[in-house]
């Protein structure tokens, strides 16, 4: 099974650290994985701005990266749906079709794909988990509040394969944190009130690190936290699941 | 063209391709107990119900609970001795103006809403169960369903000028989401169950 | 393109809305307290999901067939004994009414909740015509005393507090300075407005649902509002808009069910009132209004729009909308349904509103017609910009951002320039003019990109 590794323009940029835990963790667990170097963007940030009619080259970027592997994983569950719903050639539909088949967010490829049953991970932290909406609502990672239908959350079976984690109960566990791309300058009233109101939950709950599958939403955070002098700190995922 | 004419040709050159109405009917099958929600649910919206024996008990029940001097009416003819009996449709709405306490008879009762559902030919005067300040409902057993499913199997095709689901008393929450019992409707809604 | 100057954008009045941020916080607490009940009710309903599901196969089948049952409504209502009017816009459904009214030299009207007259603005039009309209809803004679818009479409003062209501009150009912106490201001508006019912001679109510197979169409109040006006008036005039359609009564099994539980978490409203004839002696209109609607169910991608059954859901679990205020969307319709409605009715000045989202989704999971609300919100986008309504120096920064993450040499220059990576994503601007800089710190920069890390450490 060859793997590629689809590491996001921001996380290459800002957050190696969350790179590099998946790259090792998905190593550690068997997978043979490589990192195509020419990658850059999945074209999002344009897109959600109304731009995706300029998004033609960021897609055939990406097809050519990417195509010649059996899966295709990233750590971001947003840039992951983006891809799967609006990936496209004009000449080989197909090829995108294939290709967007084959990708799948971090989480769910340690779940559905390498169904993972456990992990050697020790992480002795009290974690509050940040439900990212692209990848909960779009993906379906974890069951959604608003919906009656049974539970279940793919990166909530993996942390609690890990030793000696305390997850905090949040009182809204599903509410956005306000990232939302340009929404957070473009409305940066709303958003940014939107990230102190979820940072608050985190913290009055007790959480020393907050987590999940989607480094946008961390970063957002984690730039209100900075601000705010707090020593709660942002951790992708899979820098837990890949710890000790 | 007239409006008509224009809306309904631009309406039938911009919808889509006819799609299936889907069946409703596999919805009937739900089944709880029946008498027993009816109570919970119409006491959590504010109503009360009273299990009763018969038209007697009701008597006893609204002189005991009444003030007097009140203006009450019914529909019911077994209560005309405790009450003006309204016989057919000839009130001038204007006239109930004052009624304080209004006796009805339901068509049927829905169990997970605690609605009871009357026609025109129940209620006799359109505007009595809203103008009336406390309102009373008398309701038979057998005449709950589980859900609003069966109590539209229930109505059916009947014909009516009006009918209305009521459930509770008239409410409001518009000031900072506080309940009010009370708006413009009846203050209170008491159902009578009757076997 | 041409650079877009909206005075009245979502982002500036919601940056105003959170100038008082406890207030922000209480609007957000109370709409989400909504939320929850809703969630309990629901979760009450095994198959609740399956309702949803129904419900919306219903309304496509509407959608589907929308000119027949319009028909069919048409005729049943006529043989009821029903006048039908047909309205192709705001002006010439306010001018049916108002000439309903001439006729009978009807010169005062009571009115309960319509969404539908909202957006036709029908009081100014009528007030304009020297007709006094009241409106009998609580909320909304409340936003009608303080000279306002409703900012909810089921809870139309929610964004008013307790104090400032009393005060309204106390300006325009004469009851005392310092009352806020719910109780007491309800029992007054019930006093003054039981006057007003048993004194006009023209009731207006909204639809909430019209039966094609029976003519008979269906309001649903808590209040008792619409019911005391309609049986104590001569005329009543109902206002619908064309999507009200249903086909036959026993669907009204699946919407009554769905309406209040996915609205306030009631089971039911109190009063569900089937209007199928009018009272001997009286008149009864129906007043079909298009504005703009058959053109919606003309764009492929927002038809499923007009499913909407107005149950506001949506706005309570809008996390923007709780921190926004419904008057941020400066539209009769507000929240993520709001934003979905309007750019059909005026792309320009609506363009704002597709973007006043995160696409965090909820909207569209609450949804008891499974409107893919989100999704639409998307393609707004799309077509917003398409269509020129976008600032020019977006578009440039968009572009140049397109030619950056197109070309990897680009990228892997602009990342080692001090990490100035995607230095015209708009969040990414690493100065502090940035809006992101107000509340948020951006990241620490790393001494390499993973991309470096990979090249020194992997083969």
């Amino acid at each position: 099974m060859k793997v590629g590794l689809f590491i996001p323009c921001y996380v290459d940029q800002f957050y190696p650290g969350a790179a590099i835990a998946c790259l090792q963790l998905l190593e550690k667990l068997g997978v043979d994985v490589v990192y195509p170097k020419n990658q850059t963007c999945c074209g999002q940030p344009m897109a959600n701005s109304g731009f995706e009619h300029l998004t033609g080259g960021c897609n055939d970027l990406f097809i050519k990266n990417f195509s010649g592997f059996d899966y295709v994983v990233g750590p971001s569950g947003s840039c992951v749906l983006h891809l799967k719903e609006h990936l496209h050639n004009h000449d080989n539909p197909e090829i995108a079709t294939t290709l967007s088949n084959k990708l799948y967010e971090f989480t769910s490829f340690l779940t559905d794909v390498l169904k993972v049953k456990t992990l050697p991970a020790r992480f002795p932290h009290k974690v509050g988990v940040h439900q990212s909406c692209h990848g909960q609502r779009g993906l379906h990672l974890s069951q959604m509040t608003e919906l009656v239908a049974p539970e279940f959350s793919k990166p909530g079976s993996l942390l609690n394969m890990v030793k000696d984690i305390e997850l905090v109960p949040l009182n809204r566990k599903d509410e956005c944190c306000g990232f939302g791309g340009t929404f957070c300058v473009a409305e940066e009233a709303v958003s940014s009130k939107m990230g102190k109101d979820r940072v608050e939950d985190h913290l009055h709950n007790g959480a020393e690190y907050i987590t999940g599958v989607d480094m946008s939403c961390l970063m957002h955070m984690e730039g209100i936290l900075h601000r705010q002098g707090s020593k709660v700190k942002v951790l992708h995922i899979a820098e837990i699941l890949n710890g000790e | 063209m007239t409006s008509r004419e224009r809306i309904l040709s631009a309406v039938k050159a911009n919808q889509p391709e006819l799609a299936t109405l889907p069946d409703v009917d596999f919805l009937l099958q739900e089944d709880i107990d029946v008498p027993e929600k009816f109570i919970a649910a119409l006491t959590a919206i504010g109503g009360q119900v009273v299990s009763v024996e018969n038209h007697a008990t009701i008597k006893a029940f609204i002189d005991e609970n009444f003030e007097q001097p009140s203006r009450k009416i019914t529909t019911v003819s077994e209560l005309g001795d405790i009450a003006e009996y309204m016989e057919d449709n000839s009130a001038e709405p204007h006239s109930l103006e004052n009624v304080d306490y209004a006796i009805i008879q339901a068509d049927l009762a829905v169990a997970e809403n605690g609605a009871i559902w009357v026609s025109e030919d129940k209620i006799r005067t359109r505007v009595l169960p809203f103008i009336t300040q406390y309102l009373a409902v008398i309701v038979r057993r057998e005449d709950i369903v589980p859900t609003m499913h069966q109590a539209y199997n229930k109505i059916g095709s009947n014909d009516y000028g009006f009918a209305t689901f009521i459930a509770g008393p008239s409410k409001t929450a518009d000031i900072e989401q506080s309940l009010v019992l009370g708006a413009h409707g009846a203050r209170s809604m008491t159902v009578f169950l009757m076997p | 393109m041409s650079e877009i100057q909206n005075t009245t954008n979502h982002a500036d009045l919601a940056e105003v809305f959170n100038n008082d941020e406890a207030r922000v916080d209480w609007h957000d607490e109370t709409l989400w307290w909504i939320r929850s009940k809703r969630d309990v009710a629901v979760n009450k309903i095994s198959n609740w999901e399956v309702l949803r599901e129904t419900a919306s196969q219903i309304k496509h089948n509407v959608l589907s067939n929308l000119n027949n049952y319009l028909q069919q409504f048409e005729s049943n209502a006529l043989s009821n004994g029903i006048t039908v009017h047909w309205a192709a816009d705001a002006k010439e459904h306010n001018q049916i009414v108002l000439s309903i009214l001439e006729k009978h030299s009807i010169g005062q009207m009571v009115k309960s909740k319509s969404m539908l007259t909202e957006e036709c603005h029908l009081n100014d039009f009528l007030e304009a015509n020297g007709i006094n309209v009241i409106d009998s809803d609580l909320g909304e004679r409340i936003v009608q005393l303080a000279k306002e818009m409703p900012s909810h479409i089921v809870l139309p003062c929610i964004h008013k507090k307790k104090e400032e209501i009393g005060e309204l009150f106390h300006q325009h009912l004469g009851t005392p300075a310092g009352n806020a106490d719910p109780q007491f201001l309800t029992e007054t508006a019930r006093q003054h407005l039981r006057d007003t019912f048993l004194t006009r001679r023209a009731a207006l109510t909204g639809v909430n649902f019209a039966i094609a197979e029976t003519g008979e169409f269906v309001v649903c109040t808590n209040e008792g509002n619409a019911d005391m006006g309609a049986h104590l008036a001569d005329v009543h005039i109902a206002s619908m808009g064309i999507e009200k359609i249903i086909p036959e009564r026993k669907h009204l099994g699946v919407f009554l069910r769905l309406l209040t539980r996915s609205a306030t978490g009631q089971p039911i409203t109190t009063y569900s009132s089937h209007f199928k004839r009018p009272n001997k002696g009286k008149e009864m209109h129906i007043i079909i209004v298009d504005n703009g609607r058959s053109i919606q169910l003309g764009r492929e991608d927002f038809r499923n729009s007009l499913k909407c059954i107005r149950c506001g859901a949506c706005m309570n679990t809008c996390p923007v909308y709780r921190r926004s205020g419904g008057h941020s969307y400066h539209n009769a319709i507000s929240g993520p349904i709001g934003s979905i409605l309007a750019p059909n009715l005026d792309m320009e000045k609506y363009a704002d509103l597709p973007f006043a989202s995160t696409l965090c989704g909820s909207c569209t999971n609450v949804c008891p017609v499974k409107i893919d609300i989100h999704q639409q919100l998307y393609k707004w986008r799309q077509v917003i910009v398409k269509n020129g309504y976008v600032p020019a120096a977006k578009k440039a920064s968009m572009q140049i951002m397109d030619w950056t993450l197109s070309s990897p040499t680009a990228y892997h220059t602009a990342g080692k320039a001090g990490r100035f990576v995607l230095k015209y994503a708009p969040f990414m601007v690493n100065n502090k003019l940035n809006p992101w800089y107000k509340h948020r710190d951006m990241p620490e920069p790393p001494k390499e990109s993973f991309g470096e890390w990979y090249k020194k450490n992997r083969k």
